[in-house]
């Protein structure tokens, strides 16, 4: 526990540089990648990735040093290559665009393996440390490391932000935007560069197996949120550099733990989380949505039983019995008593001794769903041109769907109508 | 001799992934191989840690079971939880990835994988592992009779499934209109992979068994249109990378499996250039004709 | 074959992407006849023919063919998917492709019998392409990549061919032969059923009209549907009221039947 304080009071000079530069560089991943998430670009940014491999190889070869600025420009031209290779292949040969992603995903990977491994045996000393880039290890970095960091991920920011507008609209609706005079080839590349910078950078952090984990499960998980450009791009930034810190922090508790796969870790069970919790478009709530829908029916078939029976059918006005009203629609026992229960409880019906009556609202309320089904039928057999045999079982689920508005729409269609195709009569509230 | 099972390996392993990539490619799910390949770590892991060995039955297993939970999970993702199918895919080998890399870090004295070799495999290590026959007369690599028996039987799925695998990888509704279980040869075709992906995981490594799995098949997919010939193309190209891909490793002193990829590349990027100037001249023909 | 019911669409709604695309449709076809399924862009035609072939399921209703369960009677129909719909670079050539229609879950690890080899070579004959037995897919015009498509689908000798826009992209040489050919399959007492892009052509082509936009506008004779009120209701937009409802169905999820519900077969409800 003294560990976890002493990180988070962040004396340690290293601890500052690493947790620092590990949640820049997963912030700028994370804003970056949402676009590409946006676009289902998933997968290239995976091999993007992987492809920078040989560039920093290259580099290290040409220039003998490790330099991070000339590595990364090693990594930047590689990466340019690889993207400009997917595209050229998916629309120069008959090649699917999986394949040339899968396929320049792993060629370049094998020749930077390829290259790595010559490098580590040729014993030019200086090498070791290079196969960090596989895995990521952000113990390893430099104050000068985290300037360089900085300033890329700064400018990777400023590049966002001055073209928002332009951005958006391709992300979201790229033939509109081909259509409506944007230059759509350039924001690509734009995009393009600055995804392979993001990468190039991140890949400190993560590793290059991992990277497109950074790139886009935050932006999964900050979609599950919300639909807003501005608060996902936010809350992938968040999500990201949360994961950065997490990441950094497990790596210094414990040193034998690589920080990158740590990163994933954390990205994935929030992401995992959000998919399942988050309110709307999550998982669980879509349950519960299902629960409620379900609740609904139940009440509200159960308030029709009560109409026709006492209303149509004129049946005892004092109140009708459980066995009365279970032989009329089937529902199971347990189901019919919760039913009955939150009838109860709305007020919408009163329970006289053993008797159940409907109460005035509960009245308005049966009259409202009748209505609905019977106006329904109409429609079918008015605008559908369906026969009356067939209209019933499409009332019985649109009863529950109509809203008051669409009813109001309803009514003007029809114009009012006083019976339903089975000529039964359609009951008014007033 | 050490060099001639080496090589021998390295030539069967990239001839299954050849004949099977084939059919990933013309199903249009090259990245699921790749999915595949990076999700049976933790299992592969996991089995390591249970069997104490390098028992390929229990690895087999471990990984298997690892492949069917990342399909489950896309699946559950893209499925259920109605997330695009690229980030469904993404998310899930990378989460399953980052776990195997994890257990293999933190227990390091039980598992007997470093973190590099899952990346691009100890194929050099093959000629020391050997299994005895005829009383301590006769040799082979297990590796080699294991690649062997992977490769008579990836061949022999090949042949026997030939019609399902090319109306299925042509037009799976059609196929349905016919009764034809579509989901059925899926899940076949895909424990193909996951078992191939599995048995060469140790030899070639996560990464580079996705190469063979594409390069080889894509290389051939340019030369031709026909199917045989296409599946003949790719096991050539499959054989020739390995069978040079291990000299240019002795010239560069590199791994070995890295070399054989970069070198399938170098064949796909002579495809390419063929197949684009072959292209060229047709058009200009046609210009000149018409 | 007597005037029998070939196919009786009854109740179906069937949604993409959660939201509905057909409204009950409800409709009986006779056999025998060429059957044209028209309706502007979006309007469901594709998603009937395949919740018929069972491609895709259905939030509600169900489809017989000659009284019975697809499964049951698979045999006796055919199904020709859009030519847009397959990748037509696969590496296979004209026989390959028109073979591909003797296929069965039965016999799909067995080779081909020779008496299915000449159903393959009749069918070719039939659509003038046995000459190209042997040329690869990837180099036929659209029109011959459609007549590819019929030659299977006639190899299948069933008795109800389902056609999704056969006619979109061929040359007017192509579609004067086909449609010979499916009025040939018509006069053997064959059901013919022909999602039609053009309106134009629809009557001098089809004896029978289906014309959907989302719901049933109507089913029947050519005479009696080809008429201004109807064309105007079908290629009119959508109905308001259902595009409102459709949406709040797919932000909800509401069920579209009751999980008690059964579908009654044949009529008479509440």
């Amino acid at each position: 526990m003294n560990d976890v304080w002493a990180f988070f009071s962040f004396s340690d000079p290293t601890v500052r540089i690493v947790s620092l530069g590990t949640v820049f560089l997963a912030m700028s991943a994370s804003v970056v990648g949402t676009f590409a998430f946006l676009r289902k670009r998933a997968l290239v940014g995976d091999a993007i990735a992987h492809a920078i491999l040989p560039g920093i190889a290259i580099a290290f070869m040409l220039s003998g040093t490790k330099n991070p600025i000339v590595l990364m420009m090693g990594a930047l031209i590689s990466g340019w290559l690889a993207t400009w290779a997917m595209e050229y292949i998916t629309e120069k040969t008959k090649l699917s665009n999986d394949t040339a992603v899968a396929l320049v995903l792993s060629v370049f990977f094998g020749i930077g393996i390829m290259l790595l491994t010559h490098i580590q045996h040729s014993g030019s000393g200086n090498q070791s440390g290079l196969d960090q880039y596989l895995f990521g290890k952000a113990a390893g970095m430099t104050e000068q490391d985290l300037w360089t960091y900085s300033v890329v991920a700064l400018l990777l920011l400023i590049v966002v932000i001055s073209l928002y507008k332009e951005l958006k609209v391709y992300s979201f609706n790229p033939d509109f935007a081909a259509v409506s005079g944007l230059p759509v080839k350039a924001i690509r590349r734009i995009l393009n560069l600055v995804t392979v910078l993001a990468i190039a950078i991140g890949i400190q952090s993560v590793g290059v197996v991992l990277m497109a984990a950074l790139l886009i499960t935050p932006a999964a998980a900050a979609r599950a949120w919300t639909s807003s450009l501005k608060i996902m791009l936010f809350l992938a930034a968040l999500i990201g550099g949360i994961s950065g810190l997490s990441g950094s922090l497990i790596s210094y508790l414990s040193p034998a733990m690589p920080t990158g796969p740590w990163i994933v870790m954390t990205l994935s069970i929030i992401t995992l989380l959000s998919l399942f919790f988050a309110p709307q478009r999550g998982a669980l709530s879509r349950l519960l949505k299902q629960r409620r829908h379900s609740q609904k029916i139940l009440n509200e078939n159960l308030l029709k039983v009560f109409y026709k029976l006492s209303v149509e059918r004129k049946l005892e006005e004092a109140g009708l019995n459980v066995g009365e009203l279970q032989a009329e629609r089937a529902i199971n026992k347990s189901d019919f008593a919760a039913a009955i229960k939150r009838l109860k409880r709305k007020n919408w019906l009163l329970a006289e001794g053993e008797k159940l009556k409907l109460s005035s609202i509960g009245l308005v309320e049966a009259k409202r769903v009748v209505r609905l089904h019977r106006l329904w039928e109409m429609y079918l057999s008015q605008r559908l041109n369906l026969k009356e045999d067939h209209i019933h079982p499409n009332a019985e689920s649109m009863e529950h769907i109509i809203s008051p508005e669409l009813e109001a729409l309803l009514l003007k269609e029809l114009d009012f109508p006083t019976q339903d195709p089975h000529n039964s009569p359609i009951p008014y509230s007033n | 001799m050490e060099a001639i099972f080496i090589i021998l390996t390295g030539a069967l392993v990239a001839m299954t992934c050849a004949l099977l990539g084939s059919f990933l490619l013309l199903r249009k799910m090259a990245m699921l191989g790749d999915a595949i390949s990076h999700a049976v770590l933790p299992g592969i892991v996991l089995a390591f840690m249970i069997s104490g060995s390098r028992d390929n039955f229990i690895m087999l297993i471990g990984a298997s079971l690892a492949g069917l939970l990342v399909t489950l999970l896309i699946e559950l993702l893209h499925k259920k939880i109605h997330l695009q199918e690229d980030a469904s895919i993404g998310i899930s080998f990378t989460w399953l990835f980052a776990i195997g890399v994890i257990l293999i870090s933190a227990y390091t004295e039980q598992v007997d994988l470093d973190q590099d070799c899952v990346l691009y495999g100890e194929i050099a290590y093959v000629p020391f592992d050997l299994i005895y026959f005829s009383g301590g007369e006769l040799f082979f690599p297990r590796a080699t009779i294991i690649s062997g028996l992977l490769f008579l039987l990836t061949l022999g799925f090949v042949l026997v499934a030939y019609k399902g695998l090319k109306i299925t990888s042509f037009n799976s509704d059609y196929a349905k209109s016919l009764g034809i279980s579509t989901l059925a040869w899926h899940l076949v075709f895909m424990s193909m992979v996951s078992i191939t992906t599995v048995l060469s995981f140790e030899i070639v490594g996560a990464i580079l068994i996705v190469a063979l799995l594409v390069v080889p098949p894509a290389t051939a997919y340019l030369l031709t249109k026909r199917l045989k010939q296409m599946l003949v193309l790719a096991l050539i190209f499959a054989a020739l990378s390995a069978i040079g891909g291990y000299y240019l490793a002795v010239l560069l002193d590199a791994s070995i499996a890295g070399a054989m990829v970069s070198l399938a590349g170098f064949f796909f990027l002579l495809a390419l250039i063929f197949s684009r100037i072959r292209s060229r001249s047709l058009k200009v023909d046609a210009h000149l004709k018409g | 074959m007597e005037n029998q019911t070939a196919l009786e669409v009854h109740n179906l709604t069937a949604s993409y992407q959660r939201k509905p695309v057909l409204w009950e449709i409800d409709f009986k076809v006779p056999s025998g006849h060429l059957i044209g399924i028209l309706g502007p862009n979006g309007s469901g035609k594709t998603t009937l023919l395949r919740n018929i072939m069972n491609l895709m399921e259905a939030d509600s209703g169900y489809v017989k063919i000659f009284g019975k369960d697809l499964d049951v009677v698979r045999s006796r129909l055919s199904y020709v998917p859009q030519r847009e719909s397959v990748d037509w670079n696969f590496p296979a050539s004209v026989r390959e492709v028109v073979e591909m229609g003797r296929y069965r879950p039965g016999n799909l690890l067995r080779r081909l019998k020779s008496s299915d080899k000449q159903k393959v070579k009749a069918a070719l004959e039939k659509v003038g392409m046995l000459a190209y037995a042997d040329r690869q897919i990837s180099e036929l015009s659209g029109g011959q990549q459609q007549r590819v498509f019929i030659a299977r689908s006639l190899a299948q000798e069933a008795d109800i061919y389902l056609m999704d826009e056969p006619f979109v992209g061929v040359d007017a040489a192509t579609e004067e032969a086909i449609l010979s050919l499916l009025s040939e399959l018509r006069d053997q007492g064959k059901t013919v059923l022909i999602v039609h892009h053009d309106l134009q052509s629809a009557y001098q082509y089809f004896d029978w009209m289906i014309l959907l936009n989302t719901r049933l506008i109507a089913a029947g004779p050519k005479e009696e549907v080809f008429n201004s009120t109807y064309l105007r209701e079908a290629y009119g937009g959508k109905l308001n009221l259902l595009s409102k409802l459709g949406e709040i169905i797919a932000r909800e999820q509401f069920p579209l039947r009751e999980p008690d519900f059964k579908e009654k077969e044949g009529s008479g409800d509440e």
